[in-house]
């Protein structure tokens, strides 16, 4: 029976029809075989554009749809959606891009408007054999996984257990909390990180929606999108949750102090332990590879004294499955490691530190009890901070990591606050874009900061002349007065950028999820979706899709519990369309495709000698499609029927 | 009863498949009651005047082996075609080209130049060639012309039936005469004495986990009788090809070779198995895969070894 | 406008809708400009790219393939691209038979974000196949039509 194709070519207003003869594909449409209707329109995804098509739809009762405009990306979607309104099967509609992927790239109206028309031919020819499929809904559990406990985390979990859903926080460390419980004041503002942080872990801590599980890692993520069962691994802590009331006594009595990862190895810890006093859980974890217990076999002061009996040394490590309908990963960045750097002498030259050390410097709880020393334990006369330590550079990475601008700012006026230092900042350009953050730099100009135009070349202790004697000379060329400046200072602050976690692989690997160019997780859309991934049901936020701030974590944060909310109150979700369906007539049992699926979806019936695929779990790659040698698998609307006819109309 | 008119030839062929009717023995007794050959030059004093001088529609059934590779081929093809009610390609060579369609992989003249000037054995000083006219005294001699391209049956002449194999395996052979001589035909088109599904369907051995490690020939190995082929390197092209042959090679320990031809929803037999074993090799990196793929050393002979005029290509590049 | 009589390769393109389309989306959308002789199939994954629809391009009138997918260890559907990987390795040995050049028949990995690298891939395998000049490989065929 011959189809009713009816052809709707798109001007875009220029964006197609000033290198595309719309007009001319559509009349070359019209020539194709059984199109019964072919125009061309300024701007067919418009509300007149598409009742124009639904007006064809039921006046010329077309059973075949073709839209040649922008890409499928774009307004797939939409004109779906206009052809399901006026009673077609959305899946009889095709979309041929020739905007994308024609007018924009050539200036040639001649080969553009001929690639325009073997593009909608091939789609013409293709469209006839769509069939119509009914999409499957699914019902969505109304759990969520959050990985990742840090202010981002914090804030989508506060989100969603405040809208009475039930979410799993799974953190890696033993406590909440990520970078900012380490930092000391907060720009713009000067709020002390502690004071507004600690509040809302205890509130994570204490909310009976939220299930924390710390000291954890998601190690498996299998499902499909509102039906995910999450792997994780919880690691021992050799503390008994339940028991400990978090007195501190195994703390202050274990005799062995080890360097403070917390406090960047400026200060100590003991081998029982919390990273730090306001530590959600407040249990203490035991490090097995310095605790005397572990590696010599003695000692045990702290089980004698635990007034709960909590110290439990056989404890093992647990693996649960957790059932939920949504993930948000919100595990966060780390700072680029200036070692590599070897001009800037990075653990080399005493009193070169990070930013991030300089944080513990100048926090009242760190090792110097809030104090800016040297090394010697001096306070330093001079301070250079250097921008754009590991950013903006070819040798390392090439993005702008957004708050260091501002965090050198803060370190500016911190040093200014607390020592008679002279500060000197080395920066390439000031970005000050937020709110308040353009006054917070005004106010550093008026504090008697010295500027300095220029990338620092290197920082180097070997003197020229006597002022440079036994200081740490930063040398830089002052772009804006045109000369190379050598400028001996104490002590030299190393602004780092944000980097992607080393774990980023492992983590985007498994929730199959993508990373950009420079390794940040890879977002949807990054304009109108930066939280959602081209995962259903997996989101992102915060640093881990690339170096932001605070402020714009939390919202990111509130974004994404916002998305998995939507989700879960739709209470279904609509399966993947496209999957694979096996043929028993045609499968001869060579169990060929059993093996090939990445989600297990196929299984083999051996009493009828068959495979078969389980439909909720294929997420419709078509591998197996392509495999079968017999032929027996056919991927829904992507048929081999369709595909050659889309071949066969481009070569002819 | 009338007896059926029927017809056997051969084009460009070993005699396989005359052999696969000599093969059915006794029961050919039995069929000549039912039969009655009216053409058969492989077995019977027929001459080209014979076929000629038949009115059209003349036989009931031809069975056709062997591949188009000359004019002769050719002529007698379109002489039966007409002469014939039902034309049958028989076997593997009239079906898909078979053996000879592995021609398409030279070009005439390489083949002439190999087959009358390079072999170790002969010796031509004078680069004699065939050539397919020759004015001798007495008159012009003519041979057939030489084919650069082999055919398949139905690339020359409308086919009605095809029964693949190389030959038809025995008891099929006989039970697709009898189809013929009963009248119950299926559709026209119809692939016959073959299975729809492919040979792993039938065949015994057991498969276990689909993933090729290594690729080995049959004699670089001692095989395990029980066990799949594939899975112990031996590239068996069992997945997809048409069962019906009861997998008689897979019982003598050798790997199919593809001869049942291509399954009902596949267009090209040789594209489809080299993407079955491929997905399967056990490779994750570039230089892994590499190995493997070196361990396929001709493709177009493992994979189109029967089939090479109806795959897409049909020929190399000349 | 004077028309080319210039040789147009016609490449058929398989890309994948997660990394290769979008990438080449990106390109249009930066309105990076490159030669437009190429004609995309999308489909979900590299995966789903049967040898048999790259031979029937090249038997239908083609004179160049492009299949682009996702890098390695980024494809959505995990590993869709290793099983095309190993296909096409394969494919290309038996192409090399069929005395199809090499230029002709390509792989390539396009991220999401690589609108500049597809448009160079594009640019370079057009002009490459020009070079080489039209396959026609319907003509190659003697055939005697019914």
């Amino acid at each position: 029976m011959a189809e009713k194709i009816g052809v709707y070519v798109c001007h875009c207003g220029t964006n197609i029809g000033k290198t595309v003869d719309c007009k001319a594909v559509a009349d070359y449409a019209k020539g194709l075989p059984d199109v019964v209707v072919a125009r061309d329109y300024q701007y067919t995804c418009s509300d007149p554009g598409q009742e124009m098509i639904k007006k064809d739809i039921r006046e010329l009762s077309l059973t075949r749809v073709v839209v040649a405009s922008c890409s499928p990306l774009m307004h797939e979607g939409t004109f779906r959606r206009a052809v399901g309104n006026a009673g077609l099967n959305p899946f009889l509609f095709q979309m041929a891009n020739i905007r994308e992927q024609c007018s924009w790239i050539t200036e040639d109206r001649h080969l553009a408007t001929e690639r325009a028309k073997a593009i909608v031919g091939a789609a013409v020819m293709r469209v006839a054999y769509n069939e119509p499929i009914e999409v499957k809904k699914v019902p969505v559990d109304p759990n969520v996984l959050i990985v990742g406990g840090g202010i981002t985390g914090i804030e989508a979990a506060l989100q969603l257990a405040d809208a009475g859903k039930h979410v799993y926080l799974v953190e890696k460390e033993p406590t909440i909390g990520g970078y900012m419980a380490r930092f000391d004041k907060t720009f713009p503002t000067l709020d002390c990180a502690a004071c507004i942080l600690t509040p809302k872990m205890v509130f994570v801590g204490q909310h009976e929606n939220i299930d924390l599980l710390s000291y954890s890692e998601v190690i498996g993520f299998q499902g499909y999108v509102g039906n995910f069962t999450a792997t994780v691994r919880r690691k021992p802590r050799y503390v008994d949750e339940e028991k400990c009331n978090g007195c501190g006594t195994c703390e202050t009595k274990c005799p062995l102090s080890v360097p403070s990862e917390f406090e960047c190895g400026m200060g100590k810890r003991k081998a029982i332990y919390r990273p730090f006093p306001q530590a959600v859980p407040s249990t203490p974890v035991i490090d097995r590879e310095h605790c005397l217990y572990f590696t010599k076999g003695v000692c045990k002061v702290c089980q004698k004294f635990c007034p709960s009996g909590a110290i439990d040394f056989d404890q093992k490590e647990k693996v649960v499955d957790l059932k939920v309908g949504t993930a948000i990963l919100a595990t966060g960045f780390d700072l680029f490691d200036p070692s590599r750097i070897k001009e800037y002498g990075y653990k080399r030259l005493p009193n070169v530190i990070t930013s991030l050390e300089f944080e513990r410097l100048t926090h009242a709880s760190g090792p110097t009890g809030g104090k800016i020393l040297l090394k010697n334990g001096k306070a330093p006369e001079s301070v250079a901070i250097v921008h754009c330590v590991g950013s903006r550079d070819r040798n390392y990475n090439e993005y702008c990591s957004r708050v260091c601008c501002m965090y050198s700012l803060k370190t500016a006026h911190l040093v200014h606050e607390k020592t008679e230092a002279k500060v000197y900042e080395f920066y390439i350009d000031m970005r000050a874009f937020g709110k308040g953050y353009e006054e917070f730099y005004k106010r550093l100009l008026e504090e008697d900061v010295t500027f300095i135009r220029g990338r620092v070349a290197e920082v180097t202790d070997v003197a020229q002349e006597q002022s440079e004697k036994g200081k740490l000379v930063v040398v830089a060329e002052d772009t804006l007065l045109g000369i190379v400046r050598r400028i001996p200072v104490d002590m030299v602050v190393l602004s780092l950028g944000l980097e992607p976690r080393k774990d980023a692989v492992q983590v985007a690997h498994t929730f199959s999820i993508s990373r950009s160019k420079d390794g940040f997780f890879l977002e949807k859309h990054p304009k109108l979706a930066p939280v959602s991934t081209a995962a259903d049901g997996v989101y992102i936020a915060g640093s881990c899709q690339g170096p932001k701030d605070i402020p714009d974590s939390v919202a990111q944060g509130a974004a994404a519990a916002a998305n998995a909310l939507s989700l879960i109150d739709r209470k279904e979700v609509e399966l993947e369309p496209t999957v694979a369906l096996i043929d028993e007539e045609s499968c001869s049992g060579c169990k060929i495709c059993v093996g090939l699926c990445p989600y297990n979806a196929i299984t083999f019936d051996s009493t009828k000698n068959v495979a078969e695929i389980t439909v909720a779990l294929c997420k419709g790659c078509g591998v197996c499609v392509a495999s079968c040698p017999s032929g027996a698998i056919e991927q829904q609307n992507f048929t081999n029927r369709q595909l050659l006819a889309e071949v066969e109309a481009i070569c002819a | 009863m009338t007896k059926a008119k029927v017809a056997f030839n051969w084009a460009s062929s070993c005699g396989g498949c005359e052999i696969a009717i000599l093969e059915l023995g006794t029961k050919l007794l039995d069929l000549k009651e039912k039969i009655d050959i009216v053409y058969w030059p492989a077995a019977l004093d027929y001459k080209y005047s014979d076929l000629e001088a038949m009115p059209d529609k003349n036989i009931d059934v031809t069975f056709f082996n062997g591949a188009i590779q000359n004019s002769e081929n050719e002529h007698v093809a379109k002489l039966l075609r007409a002469k014939s009610k039902l034309l049958v390609a028989f076997g593997s060579c009239a079906c898909g080209g078979g053996i000879p369609a592995l021609a398409n992989t030279k070009s005439r003249e390489l083949i002439f130049k190999s087959s009358y000037k390079e072999t170790p054995t002969t010796e031509n000083p004078e680069n004699t060639y065939p050539q397919s006219k020759f004015e001798a005294p007495e008159g012009t001699l003519t041979i057939p012309e030489f084919y650069n391209t082999v055919k398949t049956l139905e690339q020359t002449v409308d086919v009605d039936y095809f029964v693949p194999g190389c030959p038809p395996v025995g008891p099929q052979v006989g039970k697709v005469i009898e189809t013929f001589v009963s009248g119950k035909l299926p559709p026209k088109g119809a692939i016959l004495g073959a299975s729809d599904k492919s040979l792993c369907h039938e065949c015994k051995r057991e498969k276990t986990d689909r993933k090729v490690a290594k690729l080995v020939r049959t004699y670089e190995t001692i095989q395990d009788p029980k066990k799949c082929l594939l899975e112990q390197g031996i590239i068996c092209m069992g997945p997809a090809t048409r069962g019906g042959c009861e997998a008689v090679c897979l019982d003598a320990n050798m790997p199919c070779r593809g001869c049942y031809g291509p399954l009902p929803n596949v267009l090209d037999q040789g594209a489809k198995m080299l993407s079955a074993l491929s997905s399967v090799f056990d490779a994750e990196t570039e230089e892994d895969i590499q190995k493997l793929v070196d361990g396929v050393v001709d493709p177009i002979g493992t994979f189109y070894r029967f089939g090479l005029a109806q795959s897409l290509m049909r020929r190399t590049k000349q | 406008m004077e028309l080319s009589t210039r040789f147009e390769p016609k490449i058929v393109g398989f890309l994948c809708k997660w990394c290769a389309y979008t990438g080449a989306d990106l390109a249009g959308t930066s309105r990076i400009k490159y030669p437009p002789n190429i004609n995309p199939i999308r489909v979900n994954c590299s995966g789903r790219v049967d040898p048999t629809l790259i031979l029937k391009a090249l038997a239908s009138g083609a004179d160049g393939v492009l299949i682009a997918g996702c890098h390695p260890g980024d494809c959505h559907y995990t590993n869709g691209n290793v099983k095309t990987m190993r296909r096409f390795k394969l494919l290309q040995k038996m192409l090399d038979q069929f005395g199809i050049e090499k230029d002709r028949v390509r792989l390539e990995w396009v991220s999401a974000s690589e609108g500049e690298r597809y448009a160079r891939i594009v640019d370079s395998m057009t002009e490459n196949i020009r070079t080489l000049g039209p396959l026609n490989w319907k003509s190659k065929i003697e055939v005697v039509a019914q």
